[in-house]
């Protein structure tokens, strides 16, 4: 075990500072990177905020069950089918029918279907009905017709909140999908996220709609902002859809704050119409069932250009020009996990991070030299390259360094000598019965190498289930403690061997101390 | 070598266990764990304020009806964490709250850290703990059982039991918060508790197919002699580095350390007084590992 040929020991030190090279690439400077590759600060130590949404796509399954009546009735009527008892629920439509043979065949055709398409995708309908008695029946969406309407909830939403997002501009935003119904959302260097999840807690669905007392829609009472009760037709004369921009501005005449909005050809069309039918009449700007204003419409706006009033303050105005510009959410985001850390938490804990990492490594270096004296300097070697390699290769990977792992780096210093320990241990009890001090190293080594890899492998066990099951800044824990114990076998099996192979062997036969 | 005569001591080391285990199974049964907001829910605040008490922040937040609400000191003076129990989603409530603080303390409040955990996502977490731990004890257990013969696996769960729930106990008993990096605790404990079981149960086997004639007894107590020196100072040295992070470290990786500090304790004395045992009581012999044997590369 004491042999090394050439090339073996070149490759065993070229790997080392190949890998051990690239943790200095972490004290560059920022400006003038030679190797784009650094270890990324987790949010926990350079302070920013995650954010865990979760849409809620109950509202969504009634509003697309409720779209579904119509087509439906349409359908029964044109094939003759009665039906009585037409009854609409929050996920079902229930209703009686006298032909449910000539039903079920129309229902479930795969040509044509425009009431019940087939997701080739999942080789289902959209819709399945059951029967409850007789001649009821109950209409729902299927299982896949549920999972469709979530993930094209869940895509669209992803993209409004990027959209309005980099529309504050913050540095750097990570947002991605995670699992059915969650976006996670990391924003560094971010001290206060209130202000983005007012932004993401809000649909900005806006809508313009009469104030009328005309029921042929029905209408909606609503109070306005300056607190009337108005009744409000349900008939939407245009939506946000039409908008193409809105920019927050200040009116001339009394410096309000205020939102001027463009709209698409299609929106202006529809806007002019209604502006022009209805001169005299209040128009009502309705956001997510609130009215923002109801202002007169004094003559036809056929520009496609209008604006916004509503006693805002520039921030509300900068804000709600900033989520029509976005667009609407197609359901609320529940903001359902929030971690945020403040930049001065971070750097204190990046401080003490270090500071006990420093101590622990310092206490560590000096008991292995009290104990082992020159083997103990070979350990305390093995222990430095061993960490150069761990933040090698976390640089190689980019990995993320968080607050527990840096915990875990301290860990691995404390427990990363116990392979060393084991092989000098060893050694001392092949010393006593051994008389070639080579022979005694060699099978002292050889003897302890199993026991080093049982008892490594329980530990990286450990770390592996700890990353798969673990979150956030625990990850980082699992990561670091992982690695450790890879650079812990490569450091002690192959340097500290080394090493130790030219201490006994400069040596020859003379007395030894381990 | 050291020659402590440590199967002695086993009887009485295995009834100081047994009491221990069953106190902390009654502890954590009756006085149950103190979970943190990432398995319970609810609002965790983290300020700093000169000038300011916690009997005054505390004032402020009562007139909230905020629920549970639990105020202390956190670390230096003029850091206090602020824990709100909190029912159902509500968003509003964080902003809320810091207006309310930084409005009436009349001082600078700056809010280093905020954290608010959903009831949905913290019982996601209990539940993905749960598994992480219970998963690493079957694979710690499918390991030494491949590695080598089933009554080393059982020693080796049982302590690995022994420790779990005897520092889990210890956290009952100081109300310690269980928090995420609690669980990567234990999880790293079950990892060091089996790292000292495996490198002595090595021995014994090493042993048993030296000694023929010894009795598991005595080769169970010349194996903990023969692996001792290591044990104590790979046991020294990561307390070395975990008593560094305990006082150096910062309150948030307080918990932490604290936990690790005991498993390595709790780990290192189960491997001598618990793992060993039980191959007595199994009545292991050199003819159990003997085909076992011809797997080991010498």
């Amino acid at each position: 075990m004491l042999n090394f040929s050439k090339i073996n020991v070149l490759i065993i030190y070229i790997l080392f500072i190949f890998i051990a090279v690239f943790s200095f690439l972490n004290l560059q400077n920022d400006n003038n990177q030679l190797v784009n590759k650094k270890i990324n600060l987790g949010l926990d130590l350079q302070g920013g905020s995650y954010l865990l949404l979760e849409i809620n796509s109950d509202s969504l399954v009634k509003e697309k069950i409720q779209s579904k009546v119509i087509p439906i009735k349409k359908l029964l009527k044109e094939n003759e089918i009665n039906y009585k008892n037409f009854k609409i629920n929050d996920d079902n439509l229930l209703l009686s029918i006298d032909n449910l043979e000539k039903f079920d065949l129309l229902f479930n055709s795969r040509k044509d279907n425009i009431v019940n398409p087939y997701i080739d995708n999942y080789r289902s309908y959209e819709l399945y009905y059951t029967k409850i008695n007789n001649n009821q029946i109950k209409i729902s969406f299927s299982k896949f017709g549920l999972l469709t309407i979530n993930n094209s909830a869940l895509k669209q939403s992803i993209e409004i909140v990027r959209r309005r997002i980099d529309d504050v501009g913050t540095k750097e935003p990570t947002i991605l999908q995670r699992g059915e119904k969650r976006i996670l959302v990391e924003l560094p260097g971010l001290k206060d996220p209130e202000r983005i999840k007012a932004l993401l807690g809000k649909t900005a669905q806006l809508n313009f709609r009469l104030v009328s007392d005309n029921n042929e829609f029905g209408t909606d009472e609503l109070i306005s902002e300056n607190g009337e009760k108005l009744n409000i037709s349900k008939r939407i004369i245009m939506s946000g859809e039409n908008l193409i921009d809105a920019q927050p501005s200040i009116q001339n005449q009394n410096n309000e704050p205020t939102v001027s909005f463009t709209l698409d050809r299609l929106g202006a069309q529809k806007f002019g119409r209604a502006t022009t039918d209805n001169v005299g009449k209040r128009l009502a700007i309705v956001l997510d069932g609130e009215i923002v204003s109801a202002p007169n419409i004094n003559e036809p706006i056929t520009s496609g250009n209008g604006m916004i009033s509503g006693n805002f303050t520039f921030q509300e105005a900068t804000d709600l020009a900033l989520l029509l510009r976005s667009g609407a959410l197609p359901t609320p985001l529940i903001v359902v996990e929030e971690r945020t850390v403040g930049p001065d938490l971070g750097e204190d804990s990046i401080k003490s991070g270090i500071t006990s990492l420093i101590v622990g490594f310092i206490l560590v270096i000096l008991f292995m030299l009290y104990k082992y004296k020159i083997f103990g300097l070979i350990a305390n070697t093995a222990l430095i390259a061993n960490l150069l390699m761990l933040t090698g290769i976390l640089t190689i990977l980019e990995a993320t360094l968080t607050l527990p792992g840096i915990a875990g780096i301290i860990l691995t210093v404390g427990m990363a000598v116990d392979a060393n320990v084991l092989i000098f241990e060893r050694i001392r009890e092949e010393l006593k019965t051994e008389k070639s001090i080579i022979h005694a190293f060699d099978s002292g080594y050889a003897r302890a190498k199993i026991t080093v890899l049982d008892a490594n492998i329980t530990t990286l066990i450990a770390a592996i289930i700890l990353f798969a099951f673990g979150s956030g800044p625990v990850k980082g824990f699992a990561i670091t403690l992982g690695i450790g114990i890879i650079t812990t076998l490569f450091t002690a099996y192959f340097l500290a061997r080394h090493l130790t192979s030219l201490v006994v062997l400069n040596t020859k036969n003379k007395e030894i101390n381990i | 070598m050291t020659n402590y005569n440590f199967s002695s001591k086993f009887k009485h080391a295995n009834i100081f266990s047994v009491i221990l285990f069953l106190i902390s199974i009654i502890l954590i049964a009756f006085k149950g764990l103190n979970y943190g907001i990432d398995f319970k829910g609810g609002t965790l605040i983290e300020l700093r304020s000169n000038n300011t008490e916690a009997s005054s922040i505390r004032d402020v937040l009562k007139n909230m009806n905020l629920g549970d609400v639990n105020v202390k000191k956190f670390g230096k003076e003029g850091d206090f964490l602020i824990k709100v129990e909190q029912k159902g989603d509500n968003n509003k409530l964080i902003p809320e709250i810091k207006k309310n603080l930084s409005d009436s303390l009349n001082t600078d409040v700056n809010f280093r850290r905020v954290e608010n955990v959903g009831p949905k996502v913290s019982a996601e977490l209990l539940q993905s703990g749960i598994i992480a731990i219970s998963l690493s004890l079957a694979a710690m257990l499918f390991y030494i059982w491949v590695r080598f013969e089933w009554q080393f696996s059982i020693g080796s769960i049982i302590a690995l039991f022994h420790d779990v729930i005897i520092t889990l106990g210890i956290f009952s008993l100081l109300a310690l918060e269980i928090n995420l990096s609690i669980i990567a605790a234990v999880l790293t404990i079950v990892g060091y508790s089996m790292n000292d079981t495996v490198v002595i149960y090595d021995r014994i086997r090493e042993n048993l197919g030296k000694f023929h004639k010894l009795d598991i007894k005595d080769i169970a107590n010349l194996s903990i002699n023969e692996t001792l020196a290591r044990t104590i100072i790979t046991s020294v040295t990561t307390l070395l580095a975990l008593f560094s992070i305990f006082i150096l470290g910062g309150e948030i990786l307080r918990g932490f350390s604290f936990a690790m500090i005991l498993g390595v304790l709790v780990g290192t004395y189960s491997s001598i007084f618990v793992a060993s045992p039980i191959l007595k009581y199994f009545k292991v012999s050199y003819k159990t590992i003997e085909k076992e044997e011809e797997k080991i590369v010498p």
